[in-house]
């Protein structure tokens, strides 16, 4: 490849390589051996943590099929990845289409909504294992105020996913910023327009609104997607995966196999049917998304 | 199916219909008034919560209904509770790992972005396609690989592992950067290469003074990431004394069963700094996050 470009484009190649140097080296390194080792370990065993490992072939990958957790954990973060991801989107959108009408005070709204975003989520998930606590939690406590006697919102088997979503809501400023600045770039014509045709304010949403914001929903759901299949710190150290293994997620569970059991190869079987299901999703929502995102300038 | 009809009847009841449009919009405006000062209630709560805890004696935490202002105000949690693990060394261990991961993102991130962004090279958008992709790799993919080579090196129970990563550039802060050169005019790098500036020269003397605000956002974040992070401690870090502020704040409150008063304390603690810098900086914030959902 090298010998077909001339003095110049060899020297402009030296010069692109030498400056994108520390990415490069750091890709390699830290992230195409480290998914292909990620591999090779999985096709092994430890017979003793630290010892040289023995070749398995793919018994790690059989066990995992066989193993309760695993199935267990992918549901729970399935679940979140699917009911969470969509009921944040839809929050953030309700809540920026509402901030999108030029009303007095937005950067307000706008600076309260988004400050939970910036707390360090140890801080975050220690906050609201005590607004839930079900005795003496902000929610049980408001709740109690109005006569009612509040769940135990962690420990109950079918609260405890529903309960995360429902603090998930509390850091969705970033997404509702993205949308909200989406939202402006929508030119006033088009409402205009829309309104000579006697369009209503839902009408205006569902036919201008969406369909000019549908890039960035895309783009936020991918996100959503992809954090959505990392929860670990707030079930790490909310619920521990309790109550009967309903928060025991994907990646809490590979962690624990990892450095709790020191399983490492078969943690590493987990990372790589994780990275094939991340890779087949996005795939997904990207082949999906021709059919429902709009870009502008597009032929239609 | 029922065009015509929609265009007839628009949504509104026909008795709105006979409101005024300006006082109809006055009515609306109203309306999400409160449903947004509602919803912002309930994002603020939590924190009233927080910090309203954090100054309570235990016998006006456990109480219903609810106190909600604190009588006396008890100033001692904070004391007390940053008393039972070496705050300030895990503070100091917070602080060399931000800074020094905040500069080392610095420079990489802005030469490679540089290199994405400015120079033209064969195989340049190939690289930067691998690059896109590989935002969307989930930590836990080489969580245990990246463990094995640090063990390796020697560095578990040190802060390396946490800092020397981002000297090969991270890349969302390099796509960030690349969007905000790629905003800028191309002729200025050209002028200053017939003028005879090298390609450092012109990342260092023209691009960069001028990405002041984008830099800034890079910092920020970086920032905020190294203080906020609690998994990448976790896995190598397993001294007290080693710990950052989130891990050892984490171990403190598995260990104090119902001390609720200390653990809104040390919580309050590890809050504060980011949202006191967040007000100072808010600007940067905004436009940051708008910066790379919009042009992603």
């Amino acid at each position: 490849m090298i010998f077909g470009l001339s003095r110049q484009e060899r020297r402009r190649l030296r010069v692109g390589l030498f400056f994108a140097l520390p990415w490069i080296i750091g890709f390699l390194s830290l992230t195409v051996y480290p998914v292909i080792a990620s591999f090779y370990y999985s096709l092994n065993v430890y017979t003793t943590f630290g010892q040289p490992m023995q070749w398995v072939g793919f018994a790690n990958y059989i066990e995992l099929g066989k193993d309760d957790l695993f199935w267990q954990s992918l549901y729970n973060t399935a679940y979140m990845v699917v009911l969470g991801v969509s009921f944040h989107i839809i929050i953030a959108i309700v809540l920026a289409l509402l901030l999108n009408q030029n009303l007095r005070g937005v950067s307000i709204y706008r600076t309260i909504y988004y400050l939970p975003t910036i707390v360090p989520v140890v801080a975050t998930s220690v906050l609201w294992m005590w607004v839930f606590n079900p005795e003496f939690g902000l929610i049980n406590s408001a709740l109690s105020l109005l006569g009612m006697r509040g769940p135990g919102w962690l420990t109950d088997p079918a609260l405890s996913k529903p309960s995360l979503i429902m603090m998930g809501v509390w850091t969705i400023g970033g997404t509702l910023i993205i949308f909200l600045a989406g939202l402006q770039d929508i030119p006033q014509h088009l409402y205009d327009a829309a309104m000579i045709d006697g369009a209503g304010t839902l009408h205006q949403v569902r036919h201008v609104t969406l369909p000019m914001l549908s890039p960035v929903i895309f783009f936020n759901v991918i996100m959503g997607v992809i954090r959505g299949f990392q929860i670990f710190a707030e079930a790490f150290i909310m619920t521990q995966g309790g109550p009967l293994d309903t928060t025991l997620f994907y990646a809490l569970y590979l962690y624990r196999n990892a450095f709790e059991y020191f399983k490492m190869p078969y943690a590493s079987a987990m990372a790589w049917i994780l990275f094939l299901v991340v890779m087949a999703t996005t795939l997904v929502i990207f082949r999906s998304s021709a059919r429902f995102v709009y870009y502008e300038g597009e032929e239609r | 199916m029922t065009k015509s009809m929609e265009r007839t009847t628009p949504f509104h009841a026909q008795g709105l219909q006979r409101i005024p449009w300006s006082q109809r919009q006055a009515l609306g405006r109203a309306a999400s008034h409160v449903a947004l000062s509602m919803a912002g209630l309930l994002f603020f709560l939590p924190f009233f919560w927080l910090i309203s805890t954090s100054l309570k004696e235990l016998d006006q935490i456990f109480t219903l209904p609810p106190i909600w202002i604190p009588d006396p105000l008890r100033w001692q949690n904070y004391p007390q509770a940053l008393g039972y693990f070496p705050f300030l060394l895990q503070l100091r261990n917070t602080l060399v790992i931000a800074v020094s991961a905040v500069m080392l993102t610095l420079i990489s991130s802005a030469l490679v972005a540089y290199s994405f962004s400015r120079l033209r090279w064969h195989g340049r958008d190939i690289l930067f396609f691998a690059m896109l992709s590989t935002m969307m790799l989930p930590y836990q993919v080489t969580m245990v690989p990246l463990f094995i080579i640090f063990r390796t090196v020697g560095w578990v129970n040190t802060l390396l592992p946490l800092i020397v990563p981002h000297a090969f550039g991270v890349p969302f802060f390099i796509f960030l950067l690349r969007q905000f050169f790629l905003s800028l005019p191309r002729e200025l790098d050209d002028a200053a290469i017939i003028d005879g500036c090298s390609e450092l020269g012109v990342l260092w003397r023209i691009i960069l003074p001028l990405s002041k605000p984008a830099l800034a956002t890079v910092a920020l974040f970086q920032f905020l990431g190294s203080w906020n992070d609690f998994l990448g401690p976790l896995i190598y870090l397993n001294d007290p004394s080693k710990y950052t502020l989130s891990l050892g704040i984490q171990v403190f409150v598995s260990t104090v069963g119902v001390q609720w008063g200390w653990m809104m304390a040390v919580t309050t603690v590890l809050t504060v700094p980011v949202v006191v810098l967040f007000f100072f900086t808010q600007r940067t914030f905004i436009q940051g996050i708008a910066l790379t959902g919009i042009k992603g």
